[in-house]
């Protein structure tokens, strides 16, 4: 078996407050195969975008990672000094933030920015680095590239700017590019223009890509696999598909009902009883057990660890059955 | 929704010929030095539409389409630039006469962010009694508790709540308490701008559902604003579809989503992520919304349109009717546009 591109083990996120630690992010570990597509969704508060920033070494303090391992193609980069993380930051894992406005800098024209991008990683001469600049935003679908790159950011539209922004995450050729919430401050008809740059750019580019979003829609039509988040922790990781399609977590089918969508015909859409927990009182057991209908007395006691079923895994003790029977064949 | 539908025939809300237009000029000294001429802003142009008693209106479109600018203008927070209102046959004007007050008191209107428009000083019980109090609703300090705790119970919350402060609450229990708020002067029309997109999607069905009881319950006649169609889908009876300030198809709602007419509405549904992963090729969008300071001439959306030809580009669009409601489009006025895909 071949190491893959990502691998995060066991990672926990704390911030420290003065009532005692707070655990955000507790126990996520997943891999991520070279050129696959994997989207993480969960509601505001379930840990999602401190994974991707975790990931990326710009977790803001006082949150810290706790314990746990992140391998970039084997090579343990949770521990880097500052200097080491930055050579990998922008030339190995590129960002794409949700806000296209803050992420790029108003005062520089957009040629500035990509310049330096590309100069800071690759020995590129000025003139040559102008022209990789020019090509990047040719490949996003900016219209005469060479003449509006000596623009500045607010001489673009949202759209425009986010085109901009993977631009930017592309310039050095990343392997992996963390995309944390990219088309949500997008309208529809532009949402799916970027969503297909950001698809179409990173395969011809062969990054892989961890896609954050609370909008399932979205994961449906872009990642390969998709681990749904729930208080900090992965409730449910498998191929995009079966997921939607026959989610086994009851969050997740929670999740799913809750959805309205176009071709629906009932009334009245499955609603989760509550709301996640904060997290300061996390219940013990299952995070999910107060919410939960196919509650019984372990989900109180014991918290479920992820359950191999099938082609995919799940937190959640129903499936403790399925394991022994697994394990038993 | 059975013994309203006996009035869903009588408009509640007339609007026609409804326009606002900003002035977005430099400042006068700029003008003279720069030579420039006054600059306005067509925010909403010539829109007409009616909502029945007990139906549900909504209105999408992208930013800058108008869609909030309509709901100000249809409670009185913004005066039109031309156009009227009428409500419940009565024309609606900005002032404090005792006619407009006893007007008010009918309609109120839901935020789309819980977090900005509920005070933070205020305990839950005085936000949600504030309408009864201004409008004169209620003056029995005693009695407007006891509505308080009820309206509190209505909406999911429990009478105990009414003493904290909003801090206190997620933000799904905040749009309760906002609806609430809405509900106290006993309305008969709720204009909800946007009311669950700041919301996830679990406490977004939550509050929808929500939001169809009380309808049922109360006979509510709602005005939905919303840019996610899905959600416009599952609340609407019938939809009005804006670009760029102006109405350019209303429509059934079912209807809509099954044979959208304008090339813009199937250009919005094409838009729309595809969950049920029918492998329904989601159509690449061309282009985005132009500057509404200098809109295209004729019909707005020709520049993004497959179907535009030079008359397109000439002549404004007047209402057609079709078989599903209204579009304002040459193309299928002239029949040359291909009839949608039925898709869904």
């Amino acid at each position: 078996m071949t190491t893959p591109l990502l691998s995060v083990r066991d990672l926990v996120i704390k911030f420290p407050t003065r009532h005692g630690p707070l655990t955000a992010v507790d126990g996520v570990s997943f891999d991520l195969a070279a050129g696959e597509v994997l989207g993480v969704v969960g509601e505001s508060g379930a840990g999602k975008s401190l994974t991707g920033s975790a990931i990326i070494g710009l977790l803001d303090p006082p949150g810290h990672i706790a314990s746990g391992e992140i391998y970039l193609k084997g090579e343990r980069i949770d521990n880097l000094r500052a200097e080491d993380m930055r050579a990998i930051r922008g030339r190995r894992i590129g960002m794409v933030f949700q806000d296209p406005l803050t992420s790029l800098n108003p005062l520089y024209t957009i040629a500035d920015q990509l310049i330096e991008t590309i100069r800071t990683h690759l020995r590129l001469s000025e003139r040559e680095a102008r022209k990789r600049a020019i090509g990047l935003l040719d490949d996003v679908g900016i219209p005469a590239a060479s003449r509006r790159i000596d623009d500045y950011p607010h001489q673009f539209s949202g759209g425009m700017r986010q085109r901009v922004v993977i631009a930017l995450a592309l310039a050095a050729e990343p392997e992996l590019v963390i995309a944390d919430e990219p088309t949500t401050a997008l309208d529809v008809s532009v949402q799916a223009q970027i969503i297909d740059v950001l698809k179409e750019q990173c395969t011809q580019h062969g990054a892989s890509v961890i896609l954050i979003t609370h909008d399932m829609g979205v994961i449906a039509e872009t990642a390969d696999r998709v681990a749904v988040m729930y208080s900090g922790r992965i409730a449910e990781i498998g191929p995009v598909r079966e997921i939607i399609q026959n989610a086994k977590h009851p969050y997740t089918s929670g999740l799913m009902g809750s959805i309205p969508t176009l071709a629906q015909e009932e009334d009245r859409l499955v609603q989760i009883p509550g709301a996640m927990p904060r997290l300061s009182d996390i219940p013990p057991g299952c995070p999910f057990n107060p919410r939960c209908d196919k509650v019984f007395d372990k989900c109180r006691v014991h918290r479920p660890s992820l359950i191999p079923v099938e082609n995919r895994e799940v937190a959640c003790w129903l499936y403790e059955d399925a394991e022994a029977k697994g394990a038993a064949l | 929704m059975t013994e309203f539908s006996a009035q869903l025939d009588t408009p509640l809300i007339q609007v026609a010929n409804l326009s606002c237009v900003f002035d977005v000029s430099k400042p006068w000294l700029n003008r003279v030095v720069e030579r420039e001429s006054k600059q306005f802003l067509r925010a909403v142009d010539d829109v007409s539409f009616e909502i029945r008693k007990g139906e549900t209106l909504a209105l999408v479109g992208e930013s800058g389409s108008g869609k909030s600018t309509i709901a100000k203008m249809l409670v009185g927070l913004l005066e039109p630039s031309a156009g009227t209102i009428l409500f419940d046959g009565q024309p609606m004007v900005i002032d404090s006469s005792e006619r407009m007050m006893e007007l008010r008191k009918r309609f109120q209107m839901i935020f789309q962010s819980p977090y900005a428009s509920l005070n933070p000083r205020w305990k839950v019980a005085d936000v949600i009694a504030e309408p009864m109090v201004v409008l004169g609703v209620e003056k029995d300090s005693a009695k407007i508790q006891a509505r308080v705790g009820e309206l509190l119970e209505l909406v999911g919350l429990s009478a105990a709540d009414g003493a904290k402060f909003p801090h206190e609450f997620s933000g799904g229990q905040r749009q309760r308490i906002a609806i609430a708020r809405a509900l106290s002067s006993n309305p008969d029309f709720v204009v909800c701008d946007e009311p669950t997109s700041a919301l996830d999607v679990s406490v977004q069905a939550q509050i929808l559902n929500l939001m169809r009881d009380l309808q049922d319950q109360l006979g509510l006649t709602y005005l939905f604003i919303s840019h996610d169609l899905s959600v416009v889908r599952h609340m609407a009876d019938r939809i009005g579809v804006l670009y760029l300030g102006a109405l350019v198809e209303i429509a059934d709602s079912k209807e809509l989503f099954k044979a959208p007419q304008h090339p813009y509405t199937r250009m919005l549904l094409d838009a729309v992520p595809d969950l049920e992963m029918t492998g329904r090729q989601r159509k690449e969008v061309e282009g985005e919304i132009p500057n509404p300071i200098n809109p295209p001439p004729g019909c707005t959306f020709h520049p993004r349109c497959p179907f535009a030809n030079e008359r397109c580009k000439g002549e404004v669009p007047h209402w057609t009717e079709t078989r599903t409601g209204v579009v304002a489009c040459h193309g299928v006025e002239e029949g040359r546009i291909p009839a949608a895909e039925m898709v869904r």
